[in-house]
């Protein structure tokens, strides 16, 4: 089933036409790696799928009962102020805001749903520390958590492996994939990563304002596209 | 001012009472929205707000002059909300649009209304002591009416009511605009409730603390609470509780020692601060 599909879609970033005549299905079996140059709009176009943006021609169209609540998104790294006070149950139940209405308080089944979201990613423990105390592997999987609170249909990451250094990097992709395989969760990432290409992605969107490759990542891996990516990155 | 008269004096009872509610609601308010004012990196427009709030609240003696009009000038407080929520909306789209240099633009409008307000006060009461008490608060503390009063009270239940219902949604908006946004919410109306909320304090608190100063009465406490807590919550409780602590000292020794409230208040907060950042310091050895 597919939740998103765009169709001949157009976005302007800045007054520029940032990503131009894109068609993309994204079903929630999908693992699906949005890969390509800085500045070729990838994050536009993710902005674009979560309706953050509106297009500037063609559509973006949600199966039934989909909407801009729907789904868990990790924006780009920004850094969180150093004295930002949050804790990490603080953020994470801050992802069950959507299902929450204007309750002053979160009743007790949305904070259930973020006590286990953060025990199945192993951050039960760090619950009440705080966000900006830890390391960049564990600030990722509190954002990871959020996202989960908010969506357990499909996760759309803004490159996720800055500022990782390749231990956690490795953690984090492992986690994402066992998501994708054992509880079924649909993920769209924005990633140049070797690894994420050649392991985990079901499919691939190579972008460089248009569409230059979109389909199958077995297919993808052997064009010259997919080695002259890879091999630019060495 | 004896401790005495306070209390035996049923009149100055009366003035000191009515300038120690508003002082408290205004502190009370100020301490809540500061954090994610302080937060957001929005300290300035708070700031920028107060300068706003000294222009128009020299616009209810100018219209007072036009013929028939006398009665405006007993209210200044309503005149000037409208006027400086609009600034806030203003100040806000300017510094969200950072190719107009949202810093320069917010010392501009300021500088521009604090001389407007200048100028209209001597225009209609003369270079009189009101620009002085305007600025740092002295005599206006006790020209609090009773009608000023009831409209602090209803406006801050307001500030404190919207404020907690919407506490978690402002959390998400300080916290990460995009996620906020991308999970339906929506980050512009709220950071445009905050600026009206913020609008109405500062409008409130002029009178108490002085244009120049009010802005401290949102930003101290915020700082002083982020040296103690760790955890958004417990930031914005301690924020509430030095903000009103801070102001019943200040406003006692302001009575007690017949010094302006303004600055009193601004000192006893600037202590808390510094105690706090030496806690911090000695427990982080």
């Amino acid at each position: 089933m597919n939740l998103i599909r765009c169709n001949q879609v157009c976005f302007s970033y800045d007054g520029a036409l940032a990503v131009q005549d894109v068609d993309l299905d994204v079903a929630q079996e999908d693992y699906l790696c949005i890969v390509g140059e800085n500045g070729t709009g990838k994050t536009t176009l993710m902005k674009g799928m979560l309706g953050l943006i509106k297009p500037v021609s063609g559509s973006v169209e949600y199966a039934a009962g989909i909407d801009r609540g729907s789904f868990g998104y990790i924006p780009q790294h920004t850094a969180v102020a150093r004295d930002f006070p949050a804790t990490v149950r603080e953020i994470v139940r801050s992802g069950t805001l959507h299902d929450c209405g204007f309750r002053p308080f979160y009743p007790s089944s949305l904070k259930q749903r973020a006590q286990e979201t953060m025990e199945l990613l192993g951050i039960a423990p760090l619950a009440d520390q705080s966000y900006t105390a830890l390391s960049g592997g564990q600030q990722q999987r509190v954002l990871l958590a959020r996202a989960l609170c908010a969506s357990k249909k499909l996760l759309l990451l803004d490159e996720p492996a800055n500022g990782l250094d390749p231990v956690a990097l490795y953690e984090f992709y492992e986690l994402l994939g066992r998501l994708h395989r054992e509880q079924g969760i649909g993920i769209v990432m924005i990633s140049h990563d070797e690894v994420c290409v050649n392991t985990y992605a079901t499919k691939i969107l190579h972008l460089d304002g248009t569409a230059l490759f979109c389909g199958d990542a077995e297919e993808y891996r052997k064009t010259a596209l997919c080695k002259q990516l890879l091999g630019g990155k060495r | 001012m004896e401790l005495s008269m306070i209390f035996s004096d049923p009149f100055v009872r009366g003035i000191v009472l009515r300038a120690a509610t508003v002082g408290v609601l205004v502190a009370l308010c100020g301490g809540l929205l500061g954090v994610t004012l302080v937060l957001k990196r929005y300290s300035m427009i708070g700031d920028g707000l107060s300068h706003v709030g000294f222009g128009a609240m020299a616009l209810a003696p100018l219209l007072a002059l036009l013929p028939g009009a006398a009665f405006l000038a007993d209210y200044a407080l309503e005149i000037s909300i409208p006027v400086v929520g609009a600034a806030a909306f203003f100040l806000l789209r300017l510094s969200e649009n950072s190719k107009l240099g949202g810093d320069s633009a917010i010392a501009l409008i300021s500088t521009a209304s604090m001389a407007v307000g200048a100028i209209l006060y001597q225009v209609t009461t003369g270079m009189s002591s009101d620009i002085c008490s305007n600025l740092f608060s002295s005599a206006s503390v006790l020209n609090i009416t009773n009608k000023d009063l009831l409209l602090s009270v209803i406006l801050c239940s307001a500030v404190l009511l919207l404020f907690i219902l919407c506490y978690h949604r402002l959390f998400s908006v300080t916290f990460d605009e995009n996620f906020c946004k991308a999970t339906g919410g929506h980050p512009a109306v709220f950071k445009l409730l905050l600026a009206l909320l913020t609008s109405v304090t500062v409008v409130l608190g002029i009178r108490m603390m002085g244009a120049v100063l009010i802005s401290a009465v949102i930003i101290f406490p915020a700082l002083t609470a982020m040296r103690l807590f760790k955890s958004f919550r417990a930031v914005i409780l301690c924020a509430a509780c030095v903000s009103v602590v801070c102001f019943l000292v200040g406003f006692a020794i302001a009575c007690l020692c017949s010094v302006q409230t303004g600055p009193t208040v601004v000192l006893v907060n600037l202590a808390a601060f510094l105690l706090s950042t030496a806690f911090a310091r000695i427990k982080s050895r």
